[in-house]
C-alpha cells in the first residue's frame, strides 16, 4: 500500500462517496480507502462503500488526469471507457471476470475511472506456486485457465465495443517497429521475428475477441482456485491461440519451468481444457508459433519499459532494471528455435 | 594509476551483500515496498558485480568471433548493426550453423552476467 499526502486520499475519497451514492442510490460512507498497486498512470484502489446499511467490496480503476501516455508498447492499451465495456461484455458472457459497476464522469474530476466489485484472491505467482494454502488450488489452476479462456473467446462481438484486430503479421510489424525505436540492434530478436515471419499462420477469417495478457500474474486465485482474470487493457480481435501461447511463456512460470501452463501444468492439460470448454482445436505447431512470438514480444517490453526510464520519461530504478531481464527471453528464443526448427 | 583494493567487483559484491543481508529485512519491517525496491537494487549491483569481472572477456570474445562471422572491421555496435540488418532481411537465418554458435555463445556469456541462475 502507498503512503500519500492526505489531500489526494481526501479528494480520491469525496469523488467516490459522490459517485457511489449516485449509482446505489442512497448516502455512500467510504472506509479502508488505500491504493493497492503503484504507477503514476493507472492507479487500482480499494475502498469499502456502505450504503442503506449494505456494505460494498470495491476497487478503483483510473488514469489520473493530466498525465501524458506512457509510451512504448504501452501506447496500444485499451482506454478505461474501452475496457470497462470490454469486461463488462465478458462478464455478461459468463467469464470469470470482476463485475463492472459504474463509470466516474468528467465531473467527479478523477480522470478516466471506473469502480468494480473487490474479487478475494491474490495474483502474486511467488505466493501461489510455493505457499501451502494453495495447494489444492495448484491442481485445479490449469483446467480453469482453459476453460475461462475457451469463454472469452466465445464472447459474442457484437456485445464488444469496438477494438482494433491484430493479425500474426500486424504482431511482427509492431514489434519490428519497437524494436527501431529503441535503437540498439538486437540480432537475437531480429531472427526470432524473421523466423516467425516466414512461419506465420495465414490472417484468420473470423478474429475473435483475445484477452491480450493472459498471465500469471493477471488473474486471481484463492485457495479453490481462480476467482478473476484481470488486466484487460490489452484485448483486441485476432487470433484466439495468441492467448494459449502468451501463457506459456517461459517468463509467466516464475521458476516453475516444467510446468509450460503458467507455472500450474502441461501445455496438454491447458489445451484439453481449453477443448473440452468449446475452444476450437489447438493446432500445436500455431500454439508454438505464438509462444516464439510471446517470448519475443516480452523481451521487446523489457527494452521499451527501461526505455520509459532511459528516456526520462519516467524515473525509475526499477524500470530502468526490467532491461537487464531481455537477456532472459533470448536464451529462451534461441531454445525454442531448435525445438521448432 | 590503477585503483587500490577493493576491485570494483569486489566492492559492489560488498554493498550487494551488506544490501540483501542487513539493509533489506529493515526495510521490510518499516516499509514493505521500499524492501522490495531494495531488492531490485541489491540484485542490480550483483549483476553489475558479475560485470565488472565477466564483461570485458565476453565483449572482446563477441567482437572476435562477428569480425570472423561477417568477414570486416568494425566497433561492437557496428558489427552488431550490421548482423541485425541481415537478419531482418533474411540474407542470414538460423539455418547457418556458424552464426547460431556465434548466438549461443554471445547469449551464454550475457545470461552469466544478467541472471546465472536463467533456465
Amino acid at each position: 500500500m502507498i503512503v500519500h499526502t492526505t489531500s489526494e486520499s481526501q479528494i480520491v475519497a469525496a469523488a467516490l462517496a459522490h459517485a457511489t451514492s449516485r449509482h446505489f442510490g442512497g448516502t455512500a460512507s467510504i472506509e479502508n480507502l488505500g491504493q493497492e498497486s503503484g504507477g503514476a498512470s493507472r492507479q487500482t484502489w480499494s475502498f469499502d462503500a456502505t450504503v442503506n446499511g449494505e456494505c460494498h467490496g470495491l476497487i478503483l480503476r483510473r488514469d489520473p488526469p493530466l498525465q501524458g501516455r506512457p509510451g512504448g508498447e504501452r501506447s496500444s492499451a485499451l482506454d478505461r471507457a474501452t475496457e470497462f465495456r470490454v469486461i463488462a461484455a465478458a462478464w455478461k458472457a459468463g467469464v470469470r471476470a470482476p463485475e463492472v459497476l459504474f463509470e466516474m464522469q468528467p465531473e467527479d474530476g478523477l480522470g478516466e475511472a471506473y469502480v468494480m466489485r473487490r474479487v478475494g484472491g491474490t495474483a502474486i505467482a511467488r505466493k501461489l506456486l510455493r505457499d501451502p494454502p494453495y495447494a489444492a488450488a495448484r491442481g485445479r489452476v490449469t483446467g480453469q485457465l482453459g476453460e475461462i479462456l475457451a469463454r472469452i473467446h466465445a464472447t459474442d462481438l457484437a456485445t464488444l465495443p469496438p477494438l482494433v484486430t491484430r493479425q500474426a503479421a500486424d504482431q511482427i510489424a509492431n514489434l519490428r517497429q519497437s524494436l527501431d525505436q529503441l535503437g540498439t540492434p538486437q540480432p537475437v530478436l531480429e531472427l526470432s521475428l524473421s523466423w516467425l515471419d516466414r512461419r506465420k499462420p495465414p490472417p484468420i477469417g473470423r478474429p475473435l475477441l483475445v484477452h491480450g495478457d493472459y498471465r500469471t500474474g493477471n488473474y486471481l486465485v484463492d485457495e479453490t482456485g481462480v476467482t478473476a482474470i484481470l488486466d484487460w487493457e490489452g484485448a483486441h480481435l485476432g487470433d484466439p491461440v495468441e492467448d494459449l501461447g502468451w501463457l506459456c511463456v517461459k517468463s509467466w512460470r516464475f521458476g516453475a519451468v516444467d510446468k509450460p501452463a503458467g507455472g500450474f501444468g502441461s501445455r496438454a492439460e491447458l489445451w484439453a481444457a481449453y477443448e473440452r470448454a468449446g475452444g476450437a482445436k489447438v493446432d500445436p505447431a500455431r500454439a508454438h508459433w505464438w509462444e516464439v512470438l510471446g517470448t519475443a514480444r516480452w523481451g521487446i517490453i523489457c527494452h521499451t519499459q527501461a526505455w520509459r526510464h532511459l528516456s526520462g520519461a519516467v524515473k525509475s530504478m526499477e524500470l530502468a532494471s526490467i532491461g537487464r531481464r531481455a537477456v532472459e527471453t533470448e536464451v529462451d528464443l534461441l531454445q525454442l528455435l531448435k525445438e521448432g526448427a | 594509476m590503477a585503483q587500490d583494493r577493493p576491485t570494483a567487483a569486489e566492492l559492489l559484491a560488498a554493498i550487494a551483500d551488506f544490501l540483501r543481508e542487513e539493509a533489506t529485512p529493515a526495510l521490510d519491517r518499516a516499509e514493505p515496498r521500499l524492501g522490495f525496491q531494495m531488492r531490485v537494487a541489491a540484485n542490480s549491483l550483483a549483476i553489475l558485480e558479475r560485470e565488472a569481472r565477466l564483461g570485458a572477456g565476453a565483449d572482446a570474445r563477441e567482437h572476435a568471433r562477428l569480425r570472423v562471422l561477417l568477414r570486416r572491421d568494425g566497433t561492437l555496435e557496428d558489427l552488431n548493426r550490421e548482423l541485425a540488418r541481415q537478419l531482418r532481411t533474411g540474407e542470414r537465418d538460423e539455418r547457418d550453423a556458424g552464426l547460431m554458435a556465434h548466438l549461443d555463445a554471445t547469449i551464454a556469456d550475457k545470461i552469466a552476467i544478467a541472471n546465472p541462475r536463467w533456465r
